[in-house]
């Protein structure tokens, strides 16, 4: 019977003989990842549970990234608890300094592989799928689970295939890929299904890009999103990774819940405008918008890719007198060669501030929260009321040119206006 | 499973876990404490209206976004026995099970419900009666009925590493 890759997926890490869309399976864990926050909540679980050690140490790899640095004595005394938990435990420790955003580290360290399974404490685990993987969010309570017995409970998801066709317009970048998706399915089409994404634009796409196109799957409601391993892939993880892995896609005629087509040439730069991600429009509309901060970092978008978009239009510009930019590199590796390849300076003469990688803002944690009034263009993946801060402002998404060239403007305009438009 | 109790309503569709617990309040752990922060981005006076009997009853989509579990724990903690709904994200879904709270949907019974209405759910018969009214839902897959009637993945896990 032909299958969908996630379906292969899931069969191989169960003792299912045979699955289908809506069976509760119990699916063996490759890696548990757990952060600040939803780790200290697991820990207080497993041990109601009465499970004093995890399942097996060298699958379990923790990351302080979320309150960090701490905000304060309460989120220090969580990272003060996951340090210790980790050492104790034995398991990989990622701690303030050595790591960065949970997700950005698991992919570069090569934590994850093509067809792995990958359960992890918060919901953008889903960005592990660009390798390929069936890598979900989960609670706290879950996770606890997970550490103690190296499994979840699941049930098999269908798969909505989205084939992109079409090169990518100029200033667009995976970002508008998934947008796009998000306008066409909204915030809840994706539910109960992965996103698996094909065809030629797929093919096209470098893994950053793809970082930032699964990032967003679970906006859409899925438990993941999938590009299929291909030669990217494998380019990819050569040198990072001894983990074995074979490439794997969907069957020719395996059962779609949904099929969807997006011509890439036809997609502007676009924007979700305040309060969802799914209230999507082309950048053409929201142009004119006034921006008092622009966010350029987070799981989504603090790639080398975003960073290098963002500094092509701040090189030799200045953040507009009335904005502020905030620039946060999503790992300390991405960090190092940011400041190897010049960027940093770009950034710090641009007069934007330079964060070490953290969750922080991103989800009001800290480190740049907005104001009441105050209008934000970030190139995170969420724009909820009072995520960034005061439930009163308003944060628009977009990719790393557009939010440069709305920190340049002080409102959004389109990239290459500020590009023609003010000689660097 | 059978519960019973008296409907607060969010008469919303796509309700994210932000608003319900701000990113900001994540660093609380303790339940009873979460509770001083459930609602804060959506309407606070909502707190007040909870007790040991609350069924509450929300639109499509609810609880989207973060996997949060500060949610659920502070739903529990307040005193909601249920969650009644037309639709309901993924990772909210389990978490609630998780924590042995019962997730209903079922759309036509959300539309009949009014604050303060009385709601009897029966997962196994698969109905729900709003105010004399009956309405059908889906039957909750054994494994989910199991494990929410454990007292959610703690009791299940215990009895699992009791080896029953």
């Amino acid at each position: 019977m032909p299958r969908t890759l996630a379906e292969k997926i899931l069969l191989a890490h169960t003792d299912a003989d045979d699955i289908a869309p809506g069976d509760i399976v119990m699916t063996r864990c490759d890696i548990v990842m757990a952060n600040d926050i939803s780790g200290t909540l697991a820990f207080h679980e497993m041990a109601k549970m009465g499970a004093a050690r995890v399942w097996d140490p060298a699958k379990v790899v923790m990351v302080a990234d979320h309150f960090m640095p701490a905000k304060d004595v309460r989120s220090a005394e969580m990272q003060k608890e996951l340090k210790e938990w980790a050492i104790d435990q034995g398991v990989a420790f990622y701690d303030q300094g050595r790591g960065g955003i949970e997700h950005a580290v698991l992919v570069e360290d090569g934590w994850v592989v093509p067809g792995s399974v990958v359960a992890g404490g918060d919901s953008h685990t889903c960005t592990h799928g660009a390798l390929g993987a069936f890598s979900t969010g989960l609670g706290s309570t879950d996770i606890a689970f997970a550490l103690a017995f190296g499994e979840f409970w699941q049930s098999v998801p269908g798969t909505i295939e989205v084939t992109l066709e079409g090169e990518k317009r100029a200033f667009c970048s995976g970002k508008d890929v998934i947008l796009a998706v998000l306008a066409e399915i909204g915030c809840d089409g994706g539910t109960n299904n992965v996103l698996e994404f094909v065809g030629p634009g797929a093919a096209a796409l470098s893994i950053d890009e793809r970082l930032a196109v699964s990032n967003l799957a679970v906006e859409a409601g899925s438990e993941t999103g999938i590009f299929p391993a291909d030669d990217v892939t494998a380019a990819y993880l050569e040198g990072r990774t001894d983990r074995p892995w074979t490439a794997e896609r969907s069957d020719p005629g395996a059962e779609m819940a949904r099929r969807l087509r997006i011509d890439l040439s036809s997609v502007d730069p676009l924007v979700a405008l305040p309060h969802s991600p799914g209230n999507v429009v082309p950048l053409a509309e929201a142009k004119g918008q006034r921006i008092d901060q622009v966010y350029i970092g987070n799981c989504a978008n603090g790639t080398m890719t975003d960073l290098r978009q963002a500094a092509e239009i701040l090189r030799g510009r200045r953040v507009h007198d009335r904005c502020r930019a905030i620039i946060v590199p999503a790992s300390q590796r991405i960090y190092r060669q940011a400041l190897a390849e010049g960027l940093l300076d770009v950034f710090v003469e641009a007069g934007a501030v330079v964060s070490t990688p953290t969750c922080g803002a991103c989800f009001g944690g800290g480190n740049g929260v907005l104001a009441a009034g105050e209008n934000a263009l970030a190139t995170t993946n969420r724009n909820f009321k009072g995520r960034m801060g005061s439930p009163e402002a308003g944060v628009h998404l977009g990719n790393a040119w557009v939010a440069a060239a709305a920190a340049v403007a002080g409102e959004i305009v389109h990239p290459a206006d500020v590009l023609e438009g003010v000689p660097a | 499973m059978q519960l019973e109790g008296k409907a607060v309503v969010i008469d919303q569709d796509n309700v994210d876990t932000d608003v319900l617990f701000p990113g900001q309040f994540l660093n609380v752990l303790d339940p009873e404490r979460m509770k001083d922060h459930l609602f804060e981005g959506l309407d606070p006076s909502l707190r007040d209206q909870l007790g040991g009997d609350t069924i509450l009853v929300v639109g499509e989509n609810f609880g989207m976004g973060s996997s949060r579990e500060h949610v659920p724990q502070a739903m529990k903690a307040s005193g909601i026995r249920c969650v009644l709904g037309k639709g309901f994200a993924r990772i909210f879904q389990r978490n609630c099970f998780n924590l042995g709270l019962m997730v209903v949907a079922a759309p036509d019974a959300v539309l009949a419900a009014r604050p303060g209405s009385s709601i009897r759910i029966d997962t196994g018969a698969g109905t729900v009666e709003v105010d004399g009214a009956t309405f059908t839902a889906p039957a909750v897959p054994p494994f989910v009925a199991d494990m929410v009637g454990s007292g959610g993945l703690v009791g299940y896990a215990q009895r699992r590493l009791a080896g029953a």
